[in-house]
Order: C-alpha cells, then sequence, then structure tokens
C-alpha cells in the first residue's frame, strides 16, 4: 500500500537544506506532495539562482527519505523553476549521478555545512548556559539537564556532522575547548550562528515574494 | 549629503547600477531569471511606497536615476559598477561603456568601475588596458559567478587573475569590488566561498578588495578572511535594507562587522535600483542597536556611521570631502591616502 500524504510530508521533515540547517518543509520548499498512487513531491526554491549543488542535494535527500517508507514503490521528486531544474529533475534518475547524495564530490562540500551547523547549535547552547557553568569541562548530557532542547539540537547536528564526543562543546575533532580559547572559538561561532540564522531568514522571505505566499508563523 | 539632529553626513553609494534588464535585451531564459531574481530581491525588502513593477525595474530612465540617487537621494557621489552578463543580454547588463557615458554627461557625479574576465586571456588584459585609458578607471567589479561559453565562473586565485591583478597594479587600479554569486559546476565546489579573496589579498597588498553584500551568505567566513588581511573591506549593498524589514538581524549584521573588521573598513552601497539611498541612508542614520543587544553589540555612534555612509569610500577613491562634512580623526584605520585627485 502506498504511503499517505502525511507520512510523505513527514518524512520528508526530516530533510534540511543543508545550508541552512532547516527542514525544507519548514522552509517552505515543498510545494507539493501527490499519491496517486504514485508518490510524487515537486520542491521549490526561494530564487532561481540558488546554488545547484545545494538544490541537488535537497532533491537527492528527498527522494531517499521519501522511498525509505514503506510500499512508497517509484518516487519522482522535481525540482520547479530553477535554472537548472533540467538537468537536475533528468539527473535524478540518471544512474550516472550517485543518486543517495553521498556522491564524494558533494560530501565533502555537505560536510563543511554540516560543521557549520554543529558549531552554530553549540553556540547557541552555550548562550543558554552561560554564563552560569564552566562549559569547558561539561558534558553534553549536563547540558542536556539544564537546556534540554538546545542540547538535543547539537547532538542531532553532531551525528549528522560524524563527530563523536562527550563534551557540551567541542571542535570539528570532538576535542574540548581550552578553557583560554573557549570565548575566542565561541564569539566566532556566533558569526557562523548569525550567518546562517539570517540566511534563512531572508530565504524565507524570498520564497514567499517568489510565490506570492503569505507568512506563515514567526 | 544628509542632515539630521544637526549632524551632515557625506554620503558615497558604493555600489550603483544602471542597468538594462528589458525583455528586449534578453538573450534567453537566463538574463530573464536574472532580472525576475533582482526583482524578487527589491519586492521583498522595500517598503511598500519603494516598490516598483517588474517592468519599471527592467529598464528605467536616466532621469529616474538622477532622480532617486541625487535629487530625493542623498548620494553626493554613487560609484556605478558594470555588469556585463553578455553571455545573458545582448548589449551587456551594464557595460564600462555605458556607465561611462552617464558619469561624463553628469560631471562630479558618478565614479566608474571596470570589469575584466581573466578567461578572456591576453585580449582582455589588452583592452582593459584600453577601457582604463578611455574612462580612467579607479576601480573594477568582479563577477566570479559570470557565465562564457561552458564556463560557469572563475576565481581570484586563478593564475589568469593574478596576471589581471598585476595589470590593474601596473595600471593603478586599486578598487577591487568581488562578488560571489552561485555558480554551477564543479558540484562540489561552495560557490560562495569567499578563500580566493583571501588568496588574492596577501598576494596583492598594494590593491583594496571590497568583498560586496560583505560575504553573505558566507558572512563569518568574511569575517574571519577580513581579519587576517587589512587590505579588505565589506560592501553593505543587500545587508543595508535588512533595516526596514529586519532590524534586529541588521543589528547583529553590523555588529558583527564592526566588530571583526572595525568601522574603518565597512562602507554604505544601495545596489540601485535594488534599492534607493534615500530611505536607506535615513534609516541607517535613524538606526541604533536595540538595547537588549547593546552589551553584546556595543552601539553605533554618529562618527561609525559617518565613516560608512561616505568616508570610507571617499578615502578609498581619493573623493574630495568638504572640510565641515569631514571628520579630523579618521580612527586608527588605514592612513588617508594623499589626494590625487
Amino acid at each position: 500500500m502506498s504511503p499517505t500524504s502525511a507520512e510523505v510530508w513527514a518524512a520528508l521533515s526530516g530533510v534540511c537544506d543543508p545550508e541552512l540547517d532547516r527542514p525544507i518543509t519548514d522552509l517552505g520548499f515543498v510545494a507539493s506532495v501527490q499519491v496517486t498512487p504514485v508518490v510524487r513531491v515537486e520542491l521549490r526554491l526561494p530564487t532561481y539562482f540558488c546554488a545547484p549543488n545545494f538544490a541537488w542535494l535537497m532533491v537527492a535527500d528527498a527522494r531517499d527519505a521519501v522511498s525509505g517508507l514503506p510500499g512508497a514503490g517509484p518516487v519522482s521528486v522535481v525540482l520547479l523553476d530553477h535554472f537548472a531544474s533540467d538537468e537536475i529533475n533528468a539527473a535524478a534518475f540518471d544512474a550516472a549521478f550517485d543518486t543517495d547524495g553521498t556522491d564524494p564530490t558533494l560530501s565533502s562540500l555537505r560536510l563543511i555545512f554540516e560543521r557549520k551547523a554543529h558549531v552554530a547549535a553549540q553556540e547557541r547552547l552555550a548562550r543558554c548556559l552561560a554564563p552560569y557553568h564552566d562549559l569547558s569541562a561539561m558534558t553534553l548530557a549536563d547540558a542536556a539537564r539544564f537546556a534540554p532542547d538546545a542540547a538535543a539540537a547539537v547532538a542531532r547536528r553532531r551525528s549528522r556532522a560524524g563527530i563523536a564526543s562527550a563534551f557540551a562543546v567541542c571542535d570539528d575533532t570532538g576535542a574540548a575547548l581550552p578553557p583560554e580559547k573557549l570565548p575566542g572559538w565561541l564569539r566566532f561561532a556566533r558569526t557562523v550562528r548569525v550567518s546562517i540564522d539570517g540566511n534563512a531568514a531572508l530565504c524565507r522571505g524570498l520564497l514567499e515574494t517568489r510565490y506570492g505566499l503569505t507568512r506563515a508563523g514567526p | 549629503m544628509y542632515r539630521k539632529d544637526g549632524r551632515s553626513y557625506f554620503v558615497v553609494d558604493g555600489h550603483t547600477h544602471f542597468w538594462d534588464g528589458s525583455p528586449a535585451n534578453q538573450i534567453n531564459r537566463y538574463g530573464e531569471g536574472f532580472i525576475k531574481c533582482f526583482h524578487d530581491y527589491h519586492s521583498n525588502l522595500s517598503p511598500d511606497e519603494y516598490k516598483w513593477t517588474l517592468e519599471e525595474f527592467e529598464r528605467y530612465p536616466e532621469e529616474r536615476l538622477l532622480h532617486d540617487l541625487f535629487e530625493v537621494g542623498y548620494d553626493d557621489v554613487a560609484i556605478l559598477q558594470s555588469t556585463y552578463l553578455t553571455d545573458w543580454f545582448v548589449n551587456g547588463f551594464n557595460t564600462t561603456a555605458q556607465n561611462g557615458e552617464i558619469a561624463e554627461r553628469h560631471p562630479g557625479r558618478f565614479i566608474v568601475n571596470g570589469r575584466f574576465d581573466p578567461r578572456d586571456g591576453e585580449a582582455g588584459l589588452e583592452h582593459l588596458e584600453r577601457l582604463h585609458e578611455r574612462w580612467q578607471l579607479p576601480g573594477v567589479k568582479l563577477y566570479t559567478a559570470e557565465w562564457k561559453g561552458d564556463s560557469k565562473g572563475w576565481k581570484l586565485s586563478d593564475p589568469w587573475a593574478y596576471r589581471y591583478l598585476e595589470k590593474c597594479e601596473a595600471l593603478g587600479i586599486r578598487n577591487i569590488h568581488v562578488h560571489k554569486g552561485p555558480t554551477v559546476y564543479p558540484m562540489n565546489r561552495d560557490a560562495f566561498d569567499v578563500a580566493d579573496v583571501d588568496d588574492a589579498a596577501t598576494a596583492f597588498p598594494g590593491l583594496r578588495f571590497i568583498v560586496e553584500h560583505v560575504g553573505l551568505p558566507r558572512l563569518e567566513d568574511f569575517c574571519w578572511i577580513a581579519t587576517q588581511e587589512p587590505n579588505v573591506y565589506g560592501g553593505l549593498a543587500v545587508a543595508m535594507p535588512f533595516l526596514h524589514s529586519r532590524p534586529r538581524y541588521f543589528a547583529q549584521i553590523i555588529g558583527e562587522l564592526l566588530y571583526w573588521l572595525g568601522e574603518n573598513r565597512v562602507l554604505f552601497g544601495s545596489d540601485y535600483a535594488i534599492w534607493q539611498p534615500k530611505w536607506l541612508v535615513e534609516k541607517f542614520v535613524d538606526f541604533q542597536i536595540p538595547q537588549d543587544m547593546q552589551a553584546e553589540y556595543g552601539v553605533l555612534t554618529p562618527t561609525a556611521k559617518r565613516k560608512i555612509l561616505g568616508l570610507n569610500a571617499a578615502r578609498l577613491y581619493d573623493i574630495k570631502v568638504p572640510g565641515e562634512l569631514d571628520i579630523a580623526d579618521p580612527g586608527g584605520g588605514p592612513a588617508p591616502e594623499a589626494a590625487t585627485a
């Protein structure tokens, strides 16, 4: 039996824009879902010229997420209104492309943004905890007692970025930040977070303008 | 010039355009997509009373440009940034020659920046020399994402780009504006990556690299580079309009820039006709970091505003600032250049 539309939406909510670190469903990038009974998903982006590599990753990830549903059968994920739509939509069915999104040339790019997302999430966590705690020695489990949501957000991104560490705040190798390095590290992490949050807001605004949507939620 | 609350601000608009994006000038769907994308930026981030229809926006008359920049707008000097995109627009989007002609009709108002494309090879080097002879370029605007045949972009660190930067240095073209945009190939490249600016800025300490849109969407990478390279500057075009729609986000951006670069290396730009200097300047002068963010970011002083709106660019472009509009102490930035104009 085919999955329901709600199941498809739920699966898509696990797909993130790698650059904006937000689910494509929150960003409004899912234009439509049809289950008739073949599953067809249409994606749309804020501009005609959005970076095609990220577009490709989102199409590939969306396909993987929906194909993984029981009974999904053949799934079609189509990118609308993009300068590279034809190439990306055709490539999604082309054996020459690695359609599971783990193409090594793209996975290195993806890793850069997964690490940035991890850095930004740690800065958000540090803001919840500071200035009451000694962050350089704190474990993520301890942090979760004070700021469960922010700590869970760090854990999710940490696992996505393939980083193993018990510390609440760590560098890309998983090592703790010594106390003398921590303030500078957090200061730069703040800039990373500002950049990601700002881009997400800009992209959402442009999408609303492009498709005449009214703003939903905050 | 803009006056408010007894203070006067000399305004150099570091990023303006007089383009032709009309259907008659579009070669293909990419040209159409490009102007529509600009129009969405315009519509999304402009106050209602400043919004234009797509048709108005695609091509506007010279009178409107002058009106918006200098009559109702507060620009003292506007820098026209040449953007060719000749694979998408028949006569180019706005070329050096087109910009130069307007500048000649309105002496003292405009500065014209040229452009080069390292993929033009030897012939392009000669062409740059001729362009400079004709228009006395104080700078160039580079668009590394520009398409050219099968190539979908280039890097400032490419060997041929270095040849062109050497040529700029030899000709005295010192202001290198860099605009990043999405390219296509190779797919594993982050097209907004600003790392090549770092290489070029180290290799050419005599040139100034003004990164347009302050590196957005890579603000953090841009800030990092700018802390290492004293000859890297941030152009505020595209960041400015957040003043209207997302002032708290604007506070964060300007706060980050002031922290990493300081107030001497940030330059105002409207990106006209995407946005208009009138409302941008008014809102910027009225703007303050919200109280609850001041512990983190401090405040934006009137001196910083004056530098950002015009004095910093005036220093880079040897623009003479009327005495009463200048400030005695430029405040620890690079020493003012000897005026050559």
